[in-house]
This record gives structure tokens, sequence and C-alpha cells, in this order.
């Protein structure tokens, strides 16, 4: 009796030990097989930045640029999606080995990640319903607010004034939410969202006043939704709005970071960074 | 660390304002759908059965995106009155909550209704005590205590179920936790202060259903 349980046991353990080292070399050649392979994170849902086709497969500028730097840099790439607000906290605990995600250049990610030289930039706006009261601003077409000059400051006060209690729609954690914190346009009541998709939505059913985003962001939902989505005021660029979008690496990667800065520069040089971002975005937003 | 403690406080103010008031709304829907659960007319029964049918059967989470995100799409309903209280995300969750509740509340109150013998009512009406007086001072004290623990546990639930809120932009204890680590990338620390704060609610809900238990118990 003793004997025939105890070879039962035996029996299981055996299989418990085939499985776990059928585990094992499974996970051992799963790591050996990614050791060279960089994994870049994205979010798919900032179009047309990053986005997913209807088959779910990621498009966008910096999908396609991703591959474009793999190439340069001779490696294998895999393209990891991660949402947004996780993303500098997924890259920090190794999910991913840079990030390619529409995330510009700010003094307070620096303190946390690296950021390579620029690839692109583009102007962030405010956008209302068609026939909102904020519609036609007097305000000069874009203001830097890096140095913010006479025009610039006066379109921040009459932003001020027009803003004061109306609620503004971000998404969650971005330079645009940043900007309205900041104080630099008054005490607005900031919405924020977890993906630029529902700040759309909400903009479109009426429950925000305005909207901060990437301009082309706007442009490219109107286009595709058919809603009057307009952007009003002026464009916005530098300070609270950072220096570019680069791509985001660990701060101990320098070898990493080193690479994708000889890869941004070539294909610079021959073209490809203006070719693919005017592919996406109908202009020349690269850097 | 430190600093961020106080803006975890202030947002578990929200989440305990958003709890009690969809537990407040979500006890009145679920005394209202038991009662007419018990109904003998069959339409109303089944109306009251599809309702917690649909909203137990069905993720919270689905339910506030419809709610919210879903019904903000139809242009029609964006200009009936309704819309000045679904306009605001507050209103949309404590609704969303409240139903999903609801329908829970409904399923407990009802089987607590059920296994109140026939005898207690039976001897209730042989000392010619009226129907009003054997529902109040017998079925409901009854019922309350055989639902005590079952609804304890739905607060429970509901309290976690509040962190949804956080999706349709409301900054509850969720929401904050996860605007400061993606400030601070801290996500470990700022997870394990808002879980201990859950847990401590879960605690004082805990002790609160095991003093009422006590209180109610007839034995």
């Amino acid at each position: 009796m003793w004997n025939t349980q105890s070879y039962i046991i035996g029996g299981k353990m055996n299989i418990i030990k085939k499985f776990s080292l059928g585990l094992l070399i499974t996970l051992f050649l799963t790591i050996s097989a990614n050791a060279d392979k960089i994994r870049i994170g994205t979010e798919g849902a900032y179009p047309p930045w990053n986005s997913k086709d209807a088959s779910g497969k990621l498009i966008g500028f910096e999908v396609e640029l991703a591959w474009t730097l793999c190439r340069y840099m001779g490696k294998q790439c895999e393209i990891v999606e991660q949402d947004w607000d996780g993303m500098i906290p997924a890259l920090i605990m190794r999910k991913f080995d840079a990030i390619m995600a529409g995330m510009s250049i700010t003094a307070e990610r620096q303190k946390t990640i690296n950021f390579s030289q620029g690839y692109a930039d583009e102007v962030a706006s405010l956008a209302v319903m068609k026939g909102s009261s904020l519609e036609g601003m007097d305000t000069p077409a874009g203001i830097n607010l890096t140095k913010p000059n006479a025009a610039a400051k006066k379109a921040l006060k009459t932003l001020t004034a027009a803003l004061a209690g109306k609620t503004v729609c971000v998404q969650t954690a971005t330079i645009h939410q940043n900007f309205l914190d900041s104080g630099d346009v008054g005490k607005v009541n900031v919405r924020t969202y977890k993906t630029q998709d529902e700040v759309n939505l909400d903009l479109a059913a009426g429950r925000c006043d305005a909207a901060l985003a990437a301009a082309v962001a706007f442009s490219d939902y109107a286009e595709k939704s058919g809603k009057p989505v307009v952007l009003t005021g002026p464009t916005f660029s530098g300070g609270a709005f950072g220096n570019g979008v680069g791509v985001g690496i660990r701060k101990d990667d320098t070898e990493l970071l080193a690479a994708f800065n000889s890869a941004i520069n070539k294909a610079r040089k021959n073209g490809d960074i203006s070719r693919i971002a005017t592919k996406w975005f109908g202009f020349d937003a690269s850097m | 660390m430190i600093t961020s403690f106080p803006k975890l406080l202030s947002a578990t103010v929200v989440t305990l304002k958003l709890l009690s008031l969809s537990l407040f709304f979500g006890l009145l829907i679920g005394l209202l759908f038991a009662i007419l659960r018990l109904n003998k007319n069959i339409f109303i029964n089944k109306f009251a059965y599809g309702y917690s049918y649909v909203f137990r059967g069905t993720p919270l989470l689905v339910q506030i995106f419809i709610i919210y995100f879903g019904l903000g799409q139809i242009e029609y309903f964006r200009s009936t009155f309704l819309w000045v209280i679904f306009k605001e995300p507050y209103w949309c969750a404590i609704i969303a909550f409240a139903l999903n509740t609801g329908a829970y509340t409904s399923e407990i109150l009802r089987s607590a209704f059920q296994t109140i013998k026939p005898g207690f009512i039976e001897a209730g009406k042989s000392l010619g005590l009226s129907n009003k007086t054997i529902f109040y001072k017998i079925q409901i004290p009854i019922a309350i205590k055989q639902s005590l623990p079952a609804y304890g546990n739905e607060i429970i639930l509901m309290l976690k179920g509040t962190s949804l809120a956080s999706t349709v932009t409301l900054l509850d204890l969720t929401g904050v936790a996860k605007y400061i680590i993606s400030t601070t990338f801290k996500p470990i620390e700022v997870f394990i202060v808002a879980g201990s704060i859950y847990l401590f609610i879960t605690f004082l809900v805990h002790n609160l259903i095991k003093y009422l238990e006590k209180k109610f118990s007839y034995q």
C-alpha cells in the first residue's frame, strides 16, 4: 500500500520535474533569443504619431521610424505596446529598452530618464467644437514659451481671460497637462483622461469646453470622425512644451543612447525622417 | 512620498463620498427591486429579475463606460434634461455604481426575505398583528440580520469598485495614485500606500458589520 502510494507520488514528481525543466529551457531560449533585441515601447493610441490599424497592428510615424532606426543600428527590434500613464515606470522596470511614443523632451522627465536628440517636433494647440465662444481668439498664430516676448505674454493674458472657469480636457501626464497646471493661463478646470481618444470623445460630446494636445492629434481626429473640431488660439511651443520629441532611454543605458543618436543622425542625413514624417503628418515635422 | 500623502488622503475623501452615495442609492434600488422580485405578477417579477441579471452579468467597467462615454455619443440624449446630470463624470460614476450594487443588494435582500420561516409570520398572525406590523417588526429585522454578512461583503466589493471612477476622469484614491506615479515614476511605493488606505477602510467596514451582526442577533 505504502509502496504504491510512494510510486504514484514519485511519478507525479517526475512529471513536475520534466515540466519545470521544459519551462526552464523555454525561458532560457526566450531570454537568449531576446538578448540582443531592442524592445521599443509605444502607446498605439496617439495618431498620427503612433496608433493601431483595424487589425490591431501598430502603425504610425514612430512605428515606421523605429524600424528604420533599427535598420541603421543593425539590430533586431520588437515594438511593445504600453499605456501612456505607465510608460516611464515600464521603461525603468525593463519591460522594454526605449520609448518612442510622442514623448517630448522635458526637464522633469530628464530627472528620471535620458533622451536621445529630438527626431520630430510639432506644436500644441487648443481645440473646440465649431460654434464655441472660444473660437476666433485674438492671438498671434503661434507663441514660443521658452523666452516669451510681449506678444506671447499678451496672448497668455487673452487665454487666461477666455479660459477662466472653463473645463479643459487633456491626456494625463502630458506636457499639455503640465502647461495647464503651471498657471500660465490662470485657473482652469483641468480634466485628465487616460488616452487622447477619450479626450476627443468628450470634446465631441460637449463635456469639455476646450481640449489641449498636439495640433495634429485634433486634425487627425476631425478628418477621421467627420466631427466639427476646430483649432483655436495660438499654437504653443517651448517652455512647458519641451524641446521636441526624442527616444527615452534608461539612465544607465549609455551605449543604447549613443546607438540611437547616431542612427537618428544617419536617418536625418539620408532624408528618411523627413520622408516618413511627411507621409504621416502631411507636413515635415522632422527635426 | 511624504508630500504626496496629503494628496492621497484628500483623494480618500472622494472615494468615501463615491462609496457612501452609491451605497445609499444602491440600497434604495436594491430594496425596491427585492420587493418587486417577491411580487407574484410574472411581468413585474421578470422585469426585476432581468435588471439584476444584466447588471450582475456584465463587468462594472463596461457599465461605467456605456453610461459615461456611450450615452454621451447619442446626440438626442444630449438634448434632453438628463444631460445636465450625465454631463458630469461624478454623477455618471455614482449612477453606474448604484445600479451595479443595487442589483447585488436586491438579490441579497430577496434571499434574506425568502429564508424567513413561514412559522415566524404565522406566529405574528396568530397574535393578531397586522400585515404591516408583521412586515416592519418581524420580516425586516430578520431580513437585516440574515443579509448582513453578505451585504458587508458587497460594501467591500463596492469600495474596490469605486477605483474604476478613475477611468472616467475622477480623481479618487486610485486616480490620484496613478497621477502621482506619472509624475514621480514610483509605482511600488505609491500603490502600497494607496492599497493600505483601501485595506484600512475595509478593516473599518468589517468591524462595523461585525458590531451590527451582534446587535441584530436574536439568539
